[in-house]
């Protein structure tokens, strides 16, 4: 450990990332521009998320790290090692028992309390991105609440598909002012993002991002009066736990083509399959 | 002078600017929450809470405005060995420091612009008392409501009526401390009439 800083970076820098935190944390869903360091590891990889977390642990937290769902992927197992070895902290997988979580694509099932910080890893903050390339742009149009735009692309899907087809990324509006991205989660869990209890920290490696939601943020997904907001997930319980309220991913089992739904949070659904909740693909 | 200058920082920077930041943290995140904090001695006037958040969020790229009392040599000096923080007039600080009656009117400080709401002023308010009642406080980081001792109601929601503008503050009392962004809707405690009521 004494190799390196307190969770690898160095005083200045934390000290940069926490006047951003706080500035986010004041001005719900903007935002915030900050000087990104170089992390060890790709960007694809959630050095945004990974420098958030350096500047908010302390020796104490215990550290959980989820990459769609699951603890045990590449990418989580290399986050949390990094912070076992650069600040010391205890790692866990279970959901309640963490302080500080960060996250990639999803929100863990189990809802969170006030004592827990989740941290998101964001690969492209700004919503209007896809609109408008330029950044002095989608900051006038964030600075003068332009988002017509936003919601002619989302009447689009509709005219195209039916339905609004956006499922991952979906925008959401912060407290009636900010248009925010909620980073790559299924907008199942858009739901989740409001009226939160624990604080939830949004970082941007490469695009030098961070914003923020306080707990009990108001946060409302996009939608329209003859289309409203669903949050959808596959229509089957999970095959392992049974539950029929979490969000499944599709696994192909077999070479004949034979698939199973199970739970994307791989911490809820072992709980619930310890606790004694069979789904019908359980040995 | 000197030997004051020198002593009262961080016996172990990374940790207790980890923990104090967590605090600083959950106070802005939780506006109204009282939190402790600790590990600076600083001169006076400064509070051991007003010492620890320039400590851990002030550096040579934070230029900061001391009012009244706090602008003195001992505290120039304690500064400057610990945080190399530039000191400037209120219209370009990003952290001020003092009394309430120093720091007003609030007008000096900036607001940040449309586009770049953050770049403004966080002022760290030095109060006699600091509890968790008085003013009620509703917003972003409170569940349904909550309440704390305010200098005065007015200033602060002239600020908020500024959002997504404002200035954001930390109040600081011994070695404790709580905050309130631009984002709280401030009102009169029930009673006080003398106050501009609830907008
Ligand atoms: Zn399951």
């Amino acid at each position: 450990m004494t190799d390196y800083n307190f969770a690898y970076l160095d005083e200045q820098t934390k000290r940069m990332i926490r006047r951003a935190i706080l500035k986010g944390l004041a001005i719900p869903g903007y935002q915030v521009p900050f000087a990104s360091r170089e992390m060890p590891m790709p960007y694809g990889w959630g050095t945004g998320g990974v420098q958030v977390s350096a500047a908010v642990l302390t020796p104490e937290d215990t550290f959980k790290v989820i990459d769609q769902g699951a603890d045990d992927t590449t990418n989580a197992v290399s986050i949390r090692t990094f912070f076992e070895r650069t600040a010391g902290v205890e790692t866990t997988t279970t959901t309640c028992d963490a302080s500080v979580i960060q996250t990639r694509h999803r929100i863990p099932e189990e809802p969170l309390s006030e004592g827990q910080i989740l941290v998101y890893q964001v690969p492209i903050p700004e919503p209007l991105r896809f609109l408008e390339p330029r950044e002095s742009e989608t900051r006038k149009m964030h600075s003068l609440e332009e988002y017509g735009l936003m919601h002619v692309k989302l009447y689009e899907d509709i005219s195209r598909h039916g339905h609004i087809a956006t499922s991952y990324a979906y925008p959401v509006k912060v407290e009636g002012r900010y248009v925010m991205d909620p980073s790559p989660i299924p907008k199942f869990d858009n739901p989740k993002l409001g009226d939160m209890a624990a604080i939830q920290l949004f970082g941007a490696g490469r695009e030098q991002r961070i914003y923020a939601l306080p707990p009990y943020t108001q946060v409302v997904s996009l939608d329209f009066e003859d289309h409203p907001f669903e949050a959808s997930k596959a229509d089957h319980p999970c095959g392992m736990c049974g539950a029929i309220d979490s969000y499944l991913d599709e696994l192909i089992i077999d070479d004949t083509g034979g698939r199973m739904f199970v739970c994307s949070d791989t911490d809820f659904c072992e709980a619930r399959q310890l606790a004694g909740h069979k789904g019908k693909d359980a040995a | 002078m000197q030997a004051q200058a020198l002593s009262g920082g961080f016996a172990d920077p990374a940790t207790q600017s980890a923990h104090a930041f967590r605090s600083i943290m959950e106070a802005m995140a939780r506006p109204g929450t009282l939190h402790g904090v600790s590990g600076a001695l600083p001169p006076a006037p400064l509070s051991r809470a007003a010492g620890a958040v320039l400590l851990t969020l002030c550096d040579t790229e934070t230029p900061a405005y001391l009012a009244g009392g706090a602008n003195c040599d001992a505290v120039h000096a304690w500064l400057a060995f610990h945080t190399g923080v530039p000191l400037v007039g209120p219209s370009h600080c990003r952290f001020a420091v003092g009394s309430w009656s120093a720091l007003t009117p609030l007008s000096a400080y900036p607001i940040g612009t449309s586009e770049y709401p953050d770049r403004s002023a966080t002022l760290i308010v030095e109060c006699p008392e600091l509890t968790d009642s008085g003013e009620i406080l509703t917003g972003p980081g409170i569940r349904n409501n909550a309440a704390l001792s305010l200098p005065e109601v007015a200033a602060f929601q002239s600020n908020h009526a500024l959002f997504p503008l404002g200035l954001d503050f930390i109040f600081t009392c011994g070695d404790r401390l709580a905050a309130l962004p631009r984002s709280t809707k401030v009102c009169a405690p029930m009673g006080a009439t003398e106050v501009t009521p609830c907008m």
